[in-house]
């Protein structure tokens, strides 16, 4: 019963959330709205015991990804309003699409229910033992049997930090800007940097 | 009882919903890649409910993997924009069509 009952919780709050994202005005209002939907998806992973994958979305998405959205959004200056040209133009056919593909996706998800369809076994190799919690079978089954795949992961984001610092460098423009030259600064003195001055009241200091 | 087919119909909204998103929102790239993170968001929702289902633990592994792919491509799309629109000063979709693709 509890069960049933944060699971249509979280479940109306991720849909509700993501219309939210794709419909608000402002993209500020959309990268929160994702938050939001973020969390809510950790609930229900949370629901079905995959803590680790919870965890996950909560610390990569929320932490990670939703900032640099809202870092990039609040650093590009754009006129946001005019964006939003073409929204109810468009918006027939992506209704029309959206409608066709859902009952498609229903349509399955029914076929399934209804039976008479296998999915296959699993093959027992990667059952989460009674007495593991899960990220630690997820950690066993990571380092072991998916190492490889693991490493790829990495190298996936290597090459993506990379390429974002390789795309967004600007190097120096020569002479565009003094730079630090720490010779001079030491060989500054007060003398020559600082003057005494008592202007008379009311009027002030001309420099 | 919550069954899988609740979870797949959950993921199967949120996957419509990004697609919808695309369209509706065709000048906004940003709102573009927020929605390619709500359809990603469903298959990972679609993998783990299977994983959790069938007793498996290999579908929350592909789900740590497509989190990452998430995160580069999020990483990479945003840094495309920065530079586009460092060069151009838009970023609306209609005017990447220098090349005539």
């Amino acid at each position: 019963m509890i069960q049933a009952i944060a699971f249509y919780f979280f479940a109306a709050i991720v849909v509700a959330s993501a219309v939210m994202v794709i419909w608000s005005r402002n993209p500020v209002h959309s990268v929160l709205w994702l938050i939001l939907a973020f969390f809510n998806a950790a609930g229900l992973m949370v629901l079905l015991g995959a803590e680790f994958i919870a965890m996950l979305l909560v610390i990569v998405y929320v932490g990670a990804v939703a900032v640099l959205f809202l870092f990039v959004v609040m650093m590009l200056d754009i006129d946001f309003a005019a964006m939003r040209a073409g929204f109810s133009r468009n918006a027939p056919l992506g209704l029309a699409i959206a409608g066709i593909l859902l009952a498609e996706l229903l349509l399955a998800v029914g076929a399934y229910n209804a039976g008479g369809l296998t999915l296959g076994t699993p093959d027992g190799t990667a059952v989460q033992a009674a007495d593991a919690t899960n990220i630690e079978a997820l950690g066993a089954l990571l380092y072991g049997r998916y190492i490889v795949l693991f490493e790829i992961a990495g190298i996936i984001l290597l090459v993506a930090m990379i390429g974002a610092i390789v795309l967004t460098f600007q190097p120096p423009k020569p002479g565009a800007r003094a730079r630090q030259d720490v010779g001079k600064q030491i060989s500054r003195r007060p003398e020559e940097a600082t003057v005494m001055k008592s202007p008379p009241v009311g009027q002030g200091v001309e420099l | 009882m919550i069954g899988i087919e609740h979870y797949l119909t959950v993921g199967a909204i949120l996957f419509v919903l990004g697609v919808l998103g695309i369209f509706l929102n065709r000048k906004n790239v940003i709102v573009i890649l927020m929605a390619v993170e709500l359809i990603l968001l469903a298959v990972n929702i679609n993998l783990v409910a299977f994983s959790a289902f069938l007793n498996d633990l290999a579908g929350q592994v592909f789900a740590m993997l497509v989190l990452t792919v998430a995160a580069a491509e999020a990483a990479i799309g945003l840094a495309i924009l920065v530079i586009y629109f460092r060069t151009r000063g838009s970023i609306a979709v209609d005017d990447i069509n220098r090349m005539k693709g």
